[in-house]
């Protein structure tokens, strides 16, 4: 959140505001928002890249209605309404995915639910669309989304690939492709989220040496 | 109604399937107070306190909402029940002990948007868990959730001061510490068959 404050004196164009959630604050690799989805459901790319598009929608809603009544709604209960207005949208989302595929609706289980309490949604609501217009906390919104989105898909793609040989259900590999079952099971996630936070610290360090 | 025992109920899910370890629930404070030992058992502790409560209001608001037929507000109105709970407790702690409040600091609020929380509440909703099953259910989620939370934070208090490389200090090294344990409760499968 402190990123914000920094970037927000300057002057800063929409398109700014939605490059920035792509990389530079990207909310997983940079700012490690919203961790229990991430690793939750990154088991294969096609959770991932439904729960990230899945979290992307709430976030984009919310932004809009909290930056729309931001002058209104009084201060001290503000993070009581913003949780409201979250999980309003949720409940929207958990019964579209209910409508348009069973299958995956009972894959990816209670973690569509669980996006009401994702720290990432209620944080870009509280840091930006509280205080900033609607048109910026769209973008703002459609950047971070993305950048959720591009993240998970980062690990799933990674561990579905060795955990299972495949990506999006298309076998990548010949018959003698041993998976690695470790990378489909909750201690996978961990670890393949660690290595790419070490390879985004390595970018990072070697950036600002030179 | 489901036939497990309570025992297996309360083994099930503090160990086999621990929220923080296999179901990857409240990661947030997981990786933020588990820095020192001190915190941690105190975080804790608040953590399983605010789930025994909200589970047992849960189930009273599932039974409610089911008989007027209005099962989408579930979501909503757990939310509700379990903000206003860490409201209730953050002006008890406030009220009994202010040095323990001053030590928990932000944390505390924060433990409404832990969704270990929400997780034990809309899990044993799934698992149609009676009252007293949900009960034990929360009791062993919030001791899971306590013992990771102190195994990771000795761990991390032991690695203070060991020579590692730049690039992997902070988060990247919780996460392995975090893997590592991860396949160490592997290990608890089948305990609760």
């Amino acid at each position: 959140m402190s990123n914000d404050n920094a970037s927000s004196k300057e002057k800063v164009t929409t398109t700014d505001e939605f490059i920035k959630g792509l990389w530079k604050d990207n909310p997983v690799f940079v700012q490690v928002l919203g961790m229990c989805p991430v690793l939750a459901v990154s088991n294969t790319a096609e959770n991932a890249l439904a729960m990230g598009l899945a979290t992307a929608f709430v976030l984009l809603m919310s932004n809009i209605l909290v930056s729309l009544l931001r002058n209104f709604v009084p201060k001290q209960v503000r993070i009581a309404s913003y949780i409201l207005i979250i999980a309003t949208f949720v409940t929207v989302v958990d019964y579209a995915i209910q409508a348009i595929s069973v299958e995956l609706h009972k894959s990816l289980g209670a973690f569509i639910s669980l996006i009401v309490v994702n720290c990432l949604i209620l944080s870009r609501a509280e840091a930006f669309a509280s205080k900033n217009t609607v048109w910026k906390s769209i973008f703002d919104a459609l950047g971070m989304g993305l950048g959720f989105t591009f993240a998970l898909f980062c690990l799933g793609a990674v561990r579905e690939i060795l955990g299972n040989g495949s990506l999006f259900n298309i076998s990548l590999f010949s018959e003698g492709f041993q998976s690695w079952i470790v990378m489909i099971l909750p201690a996978g996630g961990f670890f393949t989220l660690a290595i790419w936070l070490l390879i985004i610290n390595g970018i990072q360090t070697r950036k600002t040496k030179s | 109604m489901n036939t497990e025992s309570l025992g297996t109920i309360f083994l099930n899910a503090c160990l086999v399937n621990n929220f923080v370890l296999a179901y990857f629930l409240g990661i947030c404070p997981f990786l933020g107070v588990s820095g020192k030992m001190e915190t941690a058992t105190k975080m804790g502790a608040a953590v399983m306190f605010v789930m025994l409560i909200s589970s047992m209001c849960a189930y009273g608001i599932h039974a409610f909402l089911v008989s007027i037929g209005a099962p989408f507000l579930q979501l909503i109105s757990y939310i509700v029940v379990i903000a206003s709970t860490v409201q209730l407790v953050e002006m008890f702690i406030k009220k009994m002990s202010p040095a323990l409040f001053r030590s928990l600091g932000i944390f505390l609020p924060l433990i409404t948007t832990n969704c270990a929380i929400l997780g034990v509440a809309l899990f044993q909703t799934n698992k149609a868990y009676g009252f007293l099953e949900s009960i034990v259910y929360a009791l062993g989620a919030g001791a899971g959730f306590t013992l990771a939370l102190i195994l990771i934070a000795g761990l991390r208090e032991q690695l203070e001061f060991a020579d590692i490389p730049k690039i992997s200090k902070g988060t990247a090294l919780t996460l392995f510490i975090a893997g590592i344990l991860s396949l160490c409760f592997m290990g608890f499968a089948g305990l609760g068959a």
